[in-house]
């Protein structure tokens, strides 16, 4: 993977097939204390104590007795690289928390990516579960629920143009604006 | 309609397309599904989803149902991308970049002519 916004989209589809019909996102850029944290959240059907240390570990398994894949080793290898950690946290029933912490100004840290790209992926391709993304760099924060949205449109495709052309204006846009507040504060890196 | 900038214009938006969807009954609609599974991922699928969504919405095209899925078993062809027009078979394609995305889009759902070249061959 290339970027972490690849990465979240790889966890968020774990949710999905979890069967989850929430997922969150949470993306927080704090660079006062040096760290990017990464959590995914969902009311899936969660996982044991066994499955959760059979999807960390790459090898323990073969690929035909589970569904996750290597995406969360990866992660997990990508953070434990940048001092940072990942950790799990669900029970059956319950759902599944996953944490991935990155030292922020670390310099194999991977670039964030293109979060807007990840997120209209999520909301637009799986019209049936509810998608929350909030995105924070130190005091500025873009909260996106698409819950309204897709109220709204009560089960009609969300790939009509008018639709998707107002979901990117609207997500790009709390994105950008996010980072530009934050840049005014003095937060001096690239975000991408 | 023009473009829409709040909720109220999206239940308008709403109120319209059921309107349309009344008139022409359950005429159908074409499905695109793109696989997302961890190697799709890692293969540029989510750039080929994003290239479709651009392409619907520079040329306007009504009536798709574009789908993202996890892994469609089918490591190694990835990014997957599957193509039902309105009573036709389904057709998949394989290793489908952002301009093999982009010809699928023009050629096999706007003109009609299924691709011949990265079909997935069974």
């Amino acid at each position: 993977m290339r970027e972490l916004a690849l990465h979240i989209l790889d966890i968020a589809e774990n949710s999905i097939s979890a069967g989850a019909s929430q997922v969150k996102i949470y993306v927080n850029q704090n660079t006062r204390v040096d760290q990017l944290c990464i959590v995914v959240k969902d009311n899936g059907k969660g996982m044991d104590d066994e499955l959760i240390s059979k999807v960390l570990d790459p090898f323990t398994t073969s690929r035909t007795t589970r569904k996750v894949g290597l995406g969360i080793p990866l992660l997990k290898q990508a953070a434990e690289a940048c001092n940072g950690s990942l950790t799990i946290e669900s029970q059956p029933g319950e759902g599944t928390i996953l944490t991935a912490k990155f030292q922020e100004c670390h310099i194999d840290r991977m670039p964030l990516g293109n979060l807007a790209d990840t997120f209209l992926t999520l909301l637009l391709g799986t019209p049936d579960v509810n998608f929350v993304l909030d995105y924070q760099v130190n005091d500025e924060v873009f909260h996106f629920d698409d819950s309204e949205v897709k109220e709204v449109m009560d089960g009609m495709s969300l790939t009509d143009y008018r639709v998707i052309e107002y979901l990117t204006n609207t997500i790009q846009t709390g994105i950008n604006e996010t980072n530009e507040k934050a840049i005014q504060q003095g937060v001096n890196y690239a975000y991408n | 309609m023009p473009t829409i900038n709040s909720i109220e214009d999206l239940k308008r938006l709403r109120e319209e397309a059921r309107k349309i969807k009344d008139m022409r009954d359950q005429t159908g609609k074409t499905q695109i599904v793109v696989g997302m599974g961890t190697i799709g991922i890692a293969a540029g699928a989510r750039e080929t989803l994003k290239e479709i969504l651009t392409f619907i919405e520079e040329n306007r095209l009504p009536d798709i149902i574009l789908r993202q899925t996890g892994n469609l078993g089918l490591d190694g062809m990835d990014p997957i991308v599957k193509v039902t027009l309105p009573d036709k078979e389904e057709i998949a394609y394989c290793k489908v970049n952002t301009d093999i995305a982009r010809r699928i889009m023009q050629e096999h759902v706007v003109d009609g002519n299924v691709l011949t070249e990265h079909l997935v061959k069974e």
